[in-house]
């Protein structure tokens, strides 16, 4: 199952590797990663494949929403097919 | 794949602009609970609610971690109680009530629609002792919901039943005085109501529809708004085609979640209720949707417009997003529930009667409104009247949830807390009614031809 992983927040030293540390460590594959700082604000879109979690979607949106919370950015992953359904026919 | 600013969009809508599934409803069919002995027939209410929606709630907090979309409310309606009721033989239903709503708070949600009766054409017995429990019903217990259906555009308006729903909701204010008469929140006066509404209070589920079913209802006043501010001052036929657009991708939200809540929890999917359904939070209103359109305040002239182009173009959007869309579909205008309304009502820019002259355009009808505790019962049936004769003849749902708030007189608030907001008390034309509801009998019902 494809997912979006977004992450935005103050920039710092160590975002891109912190995260996706986290998404190795529940076997989530990243497949492409767009990224820019606008006015010190860091965003970063990723299309990652979770087929192989190691624990249930849901659980994996919350621990990366919590872990996000912990380092003062927000780190959401959300199923591919909302973004579809709003965005294409 | 889909793009960098269609993914920032759809997290601006949910994160700036409250963009929120408003509540995943499930419909149970409780014809089969129906005994001749009140007790057993309570059980088997409870144990076949529990039994079917034990899941809802963690479904539905799943669907959101997944998807990453708030869904704010998971209830339950039920088949209207006077119908699973009337073989007991009982003299009051409030064990029913009781039954439901200790359910209700086993499984988790957060209100329960059906202890209901639908009389648009007379009564049974069951029915009337239905609408008589229906006070003490709502006073002790939390958490369910009642509604009456009093008149229909096939049927007239039953007017024994709408003498009889005034005297009811005074009733019932009287029983919740120390709550600011918090019962009449969760009671719905109807004409033409729907079968599959997944929304409060007026949800039941009807005797047409399936064992068990999934509803969706969406929301989404807030980007309704800022998709607006884009298109700022130009004319209403870019207007209606943003909102059209607009609809059409929340709906489609919408969709999915019921699928995807259907698939899980192994029911079949109802209908998506294409709804703005707006809360108190501030960038979450209908009336700023109709403010940002160009009116100085909702309830000024030009509303009834605003109003009638935005419920048209919201439904128009949402139709091809969806492949069932039943339940009330479209703007809804609940006073306490709209922060731009209650400041319209505080003002007195918004009054009863503009009100209701939205009401004949818009989804449903006069909605959470506070008046004064002494307003007389007579005049609550005659508003009541005046809606389901709005309803009856334009062919459309009405429904009246009023507030007689005891104590209170115009110029106070009556808080009731969550979604259900705060309302301001508003003066009610003080002219009696009291001998055209004293009446009584039906009010025919209309032609349907020779439309003007």
């Amino acid at each position: 199952m494809r997912a979006i992983v977004t992450v935005i927040g103050k920039d710092r030293v160590g975002i891109i590797a912190d995260v996706t540390a986290l998404l190795a460590q529940y076997g989530v594959n990243v497949l492409d990663i767009s990224q820019t700082v606008l006015q010190e604000y860091f965003t970063m879109i990723m299309l990652v494949d979770a087929a192989q979690c190691t624990v249930p979607f849901a659980d994996l949106a919350r621990t990366l929403d919590e872990a996000g919370t912990q380092r003062g950015l927000q780190i959401r992953a959300q199923r591919e097919d909302i973004f579809n359904a709003m965005h294409r026919i | 794949m889909i793009n960098r600013s269609e993914i920032l969009q759809t997290i601006a809508m949910i994160d700036q602009q409250h963009l929120d599934i408003r509540t995943i409803t499930m419909g149970i069919s409780l014809l089969d609970c129906a005994d001749t002995d009140i007790d057993r027939s309570c059980t088997k209410v409870y144990d076949k609610i529990c039994r079917l929606a034990g899941n809802l709630v963690r479904t539905g907090e799943d669907i959101e971690a997944e998807f990453g979309i708030p869904i704010v409310n998971k209830r339950v309606s039920v088949t209207p109680i006077s119908l699973v009721a009337a073989g007991t033989g009982a003299q009051s239903y409030v064990p029913y009530a009781k039954a439901l709503d200790r359910a209700a708070h086993e499984i988790g949600v957060n209100f329960l629609g059906g202890f209901s009766a639908l009389v648009h054409k007379g009564m049974t017995e069951a029915d009337r002792v239905l609408i008589a429990s229906i006070p003490e019903a709502l006073a002790e217990t939390e958490l369910v919901c009642s509604s009456v259906n009093v008149g229909s555009t096939r049927a007239g308006i039953n007017m024994d039943a709408v003498a009889e729903m005034g005297r009811t909701v005074k009733r019932a204010a009287a029983l919740t005085a120390n709550q600011g008469g918090m019962a009449c929140a969760k009671l719905v006066v109807f004409a033409n109501a729907v079968e599959d509404n997944p929304f409060m209070a007026g949800a039941f589920h009807g005797v047409g529809e399936p064992e068990c079913e999934v509803h969706v209802g969406v929301s989404g006043p807030g980007v309704v708004q800022h998709a607006l501010q884009s298109v700022h001052g130009q004319p209403f036929d870019v207007v209606a085609e943003t909102v059209k657009k607009t609809a059409f991708r929340i709906t489609r939200m919408g969709q999915l979640v019921a699928q995807e809540a259907s698939a899980r929890l192994g029911v079949p999917f109802g209908i998506v209720d294409l709804s703005l359904a707006p809360t108190p939070a501030v960038g979450d209103s209908v009336a700023a949707v109709l403010e940002e359109m160009g009116l100085e305040s909702v309830g000024g002239p030009g509303t009834t417009a605003a109003l009638a182009l935005l419920n048209d173009a919201v439904k128009k959007g949402g139709v091809m997003a969806s492949s069932h869309v039943g339940g009330l579909s479209g703007a809804f205008i609940p006073v306490s529930e709209d922060a731009g309304m209650i400041a319209a009502a505080e003002a007195g820019r918004l009054t009863i009667e503009k009100l209701e002259a939205m009401t004949c355009v818009c989804s449903v009808g006069l909605d959470m409104i506070a008046v004064p505790g002494d307003t007389p019962a007579e005049t609550i049936s005659a508003i009541i009247a005046d809606e389901a004769a709005i309803g009856m003849i334009n062919n459309k749902t009405t429904a009246v949830r009023i507030i007689p708030a005891p104590g209170k007189q115009v110029g106070d608030t009556v808080a009731f807390g969550g979604l259900l907001g705060s309302a301001p008390v508003m003066p009610v034309n003080r002219c009696s009614a009291a001998d055209f509801i004293a009446r009584g009998g039906r009010i025919p019902a209309p032609l349907h031809s020779l439309k003007n």
